[in-house]
């Protein structure tokens, strides 16, 4: 199957239930998104797809066959980095960083359909979202930095 | 095979191989290259007589801390250490302590960390103890680079190297109007100095760098996904390993028919002994193939359930208590005595990227690239377990998603070092989130006694402290009391147990900072005003008016609905109060509204990145606090998944204000631990304020009739 990733076709030869993320990972070597439960309860594996955010973890990959899939390593574009990964890094808003992939693609999702989110709008749409270090105060205003640098 | 320090005692610092690490002038410059390189000589590394004459936050003699710091021709300056960076950013603070010293910008300064190979031996990093031992080695050898440096200059332009000065990665002759970079003068150099302990560290006050928020230094490889972790790593021939596990704990294995599995083409099962694993070309095949493996358990004695825990623990503890004489008369001299029993759940670490390592076998010498807190411990367990010399046993540990003190052991990496030795080509294994719930460690659960004479007066007079099994950390009082005795005493644990964030601190500080609050109730006493009148420790006392203050702690607030809890402790150099309010309903529905902590663990080295650990350890605090615990039965854990075991997330966290007490006359001391300790007690004490209900276990809902309410 053909899949398109950050804008890129890669033939794919995979079973059709097997996860996006999988695929991605494994097949693809694109790694930036994480494998943190498997079940699409912890967000680290998030991506986009037709800019929505999904959990590549539950997600077969025939279902997104077709469609504009975009991971991490998509949302530099010539060389400069999205306002959302600028405003992650300006925050410091993580530790360990194995989430901040998922934290930052589903921060991307959220400023497309809401490009002025108040903090309970960040709290819900980024609460399937885990950060076992805790930074969730300063992922908050990341978002909010990047949601200022975008509406300028 | 289980290593020492799970099985039953939870061990605070764990015992260390004593070995010198064999360091070759000739051969470092030829490896590394030419320069001018600081040597701090590792010699009996973390004994525990030095850890025991060397508490966390004190200044620690020559010769204990393994590491170096080369300067290159180019100028370039590389420290090498054998600590390991899981997310408390420690690559950032010790690049600063020698940015400081050595008068270098940052950028010029690049860690090489937690490889085996290519840095001296390292107990670990562990215990808080990277920033009050490492970083102030580090400090004095950088240091010692400058001054050498300097005086490599002086020699050259045969000027007084007093009249000298460093800055920037250069020497300055300021009167002559001279200048030389230090990859200038370091070209063509061999030149091997010892740390000296003479040379004088830029005081607190005078810090440039030190002192100063850094950002991660590292952030943009994981804002762009491009940093590989272990379970992102690939090397040519890899193949994806898996393991069959046991149904239950006490599971043996009968027999296993693994002829489905092996038919499947490219994979390849590997038996040894009651070790079962496979390896396959994609790990999609490696979970099918072993999900194909048709095996009979036997089961094998009982263990008890969650439900049994504690009075387990307590039948099996093993006492060796040492009571003061004088203990008894003094519980008789008492007006009032006030008795608890505290209770703690078993939790998990939840690291958010779970054990992997990849393993390959090449002429007899092993490499594995792991995430653990202990490189050269799991050297040893590899060196051990196959039987090679720990000379041909390199582990790599790049950055890492996260330990909490969950990563102290290489159970992945031995799996896949057996499944890789015997394919004979490199094997990745990843653990599932589950695997990471069921076969890691937790923190132990334990039991704690708490029994205390009261005078009329107000002061505290006796005082039995007994902790069954959680461990000892943190479990001496601060507080002014004649006769006491606090006791840690081990017990059996059916689950397997180890390290945690500032381990058993949690526990006791729990424990005691509740029997305090029980107590100032009794006496009708304001709960700060109590423990202020009850406590010498100038630091703690210094906390809990800052955490107050910044609260608006007063002895009136009164609020329907409303609970207002305090708590403070000390642990590994950091001293910490917390203030936490609750809101509560008719229908036990508790809600935490805010928490305020103060903290002081010396000198702040990067605020920014103290303030990121405190909150860390704060949100992370809540879970154990409120909801976490391991639930198990008959030798299996029952919420082995994340839609089972809850974790904090974004809509739990509640206000947070944090004052951190910059102590510039003091030693930094770390900082990825105590933080945690003041919330449990806090919100507890906040939910007695509210409902005059004292709860007595961790966590506090929902099994105590209370819950949650979002």
């Amino acid at each position: 199957m053909l899949l398109t990733i950050n804008g890129i076709k890669h033939e794919v030869n995979a079973d059709a239930g097997a996860s996006l993320l999988s695929v991605l990972r494994d097949d693809l070597d694109i790694t930036g998104s994480k494998y943190g439960c498997g079940e699409g309860a912890c967000g680290a594996c998030t991506v986009l797809v037709n800019g929505s955010a999904i959990r590549s973890c539950i997600t077969p990959v025939s279902l997104v066959a077709g469609k504009e899939i975009t991971t991490i390593e998509g949302l530099e574009k010539n060389g400069k980095l999205h306002p959302v990964q600028e405003a992650f890094l300006k925050s410091d808003a993580f530790q360990c960083t194995y989430c901040t992939s998922g934290m930052i693609m589903s921060s991307v999702s959220l400023l497309m359909m809401n490009p002025k989110p108040t903090d309970a709008d960040i709290i819900s749409a980024m609460n399937g979202n885990i950060c076992r270090c805790g930074t969730y105060p300063r992922i908050i205003k990341a978002i909010k930095l990047a949601a200022e640098s975008q509406n300028k | 095979m289980i290593p020492e320090y799970m099985s039953g005692t939870v061990l605070e610092e764990l015992p260390e191989e004593k070995k010198e690490f064999s360091f070759s002038r000739r051969r470092f410059f030829k490896v590394f290259g030419k320069g001018l390189v600081v040597l701090i000589v590792a010699k009996d590394l973390f004994s525990r007589e030095a850890l025991a004459a060397n508490p966390a936050s004190a200044a620690i003699p020559e010769n204990q801390v393994g590491a170096w710091i080369h300067i290159l021709e180019d100028g370039t300056v590389k420290v090498f250490t054998g600590k390991v960076e899981v997310g408390q950013n420690i690559r950032t603070s010790l690049s600063q302590a020698v940015a400081e010293e050595l008068r270098v910008p940052l950028s010029s300064v690049i860690m090489i960390m937690g490889d085996t190979d290519l840095v001296p031996p390292d107990g670990g990093t562990i215990g808080s103890r990277s920033t009050p031992q490492m970083g102030s080695q580090l400090r004095r050898a950088a240091a010692t680079a400058r001054l050498a440096l300097i005086e490599m200059a002086a020699k050259n332009w045969n000027a007084d190297p007093k009249s000298l000065q460093a800055n920037q990665g250069m020497v300055i002759d300021p009167g002559a109007n001279k200048k030389m970079s230090y990859g200038e003068l370091t070209k063509g150099q061999q030149l091997l100095l010892h740390l000296s302990n003479d040379v004088h560290l830029a005081p607190a006050n005078e810090w440039k760098v030190l002192g100063k928020t850094a950002l991660k230094i590292n952030g943009d490889s994981f804002v762009t996904g491009k940093h590989k972790f272990v379970s992102d790593m690939k090397v040519p021939d890899m193949l994806y390993g898996k393991v069959l596990r046991a149904p239950t704990y006490l599971s043996k294995l009968i027999s296993a028919d693994i002829g489905k599995a092996q038919a499947i083409p490219g994979v390849t099962v590997v038996r040894d002994g009651d070790f079962i694993g496979l390896v396959a070309a994609n790990p999609r095949i490696a979970e099918k193939a072993i999900q194909m493996i048709q095996a009979q358990w036997d089961t094998i004695g009982t263990q008890p359930s969650r439900t049994e825990i504690f009075d387990y623990l307590v039948k099996n503890g093993n006492p060796r208590r040492s009571v003061a004489n004088d203990l008894e008369q003094a519980f008789a001299s008492a007006d009032m005595r006030l008795k608890n029993t505290f209770h703690v759940n078993y939790i998990a670490h939840v690291p958010l990227e779970p054990r992997a390592a990849l393993a390959r076998w090449e002429d007899g010498k092993l490499t594995v690239w792991t995430g653990t807190q202990r490189p050269f411990g799991v050297r040893q367990e590899l060196s051990r377990t196959f039987n090679v010399a720990e000379d041909n046993v390199r582990v790599i540990v790049p950055d890492t998603g996260s330990a909490y003190g969950g990563k102290h052991s290489g159970e992945a990496a031995l799996e896949a070092a057996r499944l890789s030795r015997a394919v004979k080509k490199p094997v990745k294994l990843v653990w599932t989130r589950e695997e990471e719930f069921v076969w890691a460690y937790f923190r132990p659960a334990g039991v704690i006694e708490v029994d205390s004479g009261i005078g009329k007066d107000g002061n505290i007079v006796a005082w039995k402290f007994h902790n069954y099994n959680s461990g000892p950390a943190a479990i001496d009082t601060q507080y002014a009391i004649s006769s006491q005795e606090n006791s840690y005493i081990p017990s059996k644990t059916p689950l397997k147990q180890g390290s945690y964030r500032g381990l058993a601190s949690t526990a006791n500080v729990f424990a005691r900072e509740s029997h305090i609050a029980d107590i100032a109730r009794l006496l009708k006493k304001d709960q700060l005003e109590f423990r202020l009148k009850n406590l010498n420790d100038q630091r703690l006392k210094a906390v809990l008016e800052a955490a107050a203050k910044a609260f608006g702690w007063n002895s009136n607030m009164q609020s329907s609905g409303r609970g207002y809890g305090i708590a403070c402790g000390y642990d590994k150099g950091g001293y910490v109060a917390t203030c936490a309010e609750i809101a509560i309903n008719d229908n036990k529905e508790v809600k935490v509204i805010r928490l305020t902590e103060a903290f002081e663990c010396g000198a702040i080295v990067n605020p920014g990145q103290l303030e990121n650990q405190i909150m860390g350890a704060m949100i992370q605090g809540l879970g154990g606090a409120l909801f976490e615990a391991v639930d198990f039965a008959d030798g299996k854990i029952l919420n082995h998944r994340l839609s089972l075991y809850r974790v904090p997330r974004f809509e739990d966290v509640p206000k947070i204000d944090i004052v951190m007490l910059n102590r510039e006359d003091l030693p930094s001391a770390g900082a990825g631990e105590a933080a945690i300790i003041g919330v449990a007690p806090a919100i507890r004490n906040a939910i007695l304020d509210a409902s005059g209900i004292g709860l007595t276990t961790l966590p506090l809902l929902p099994d105590s009739g209370f819950s949650i309410k979002i």
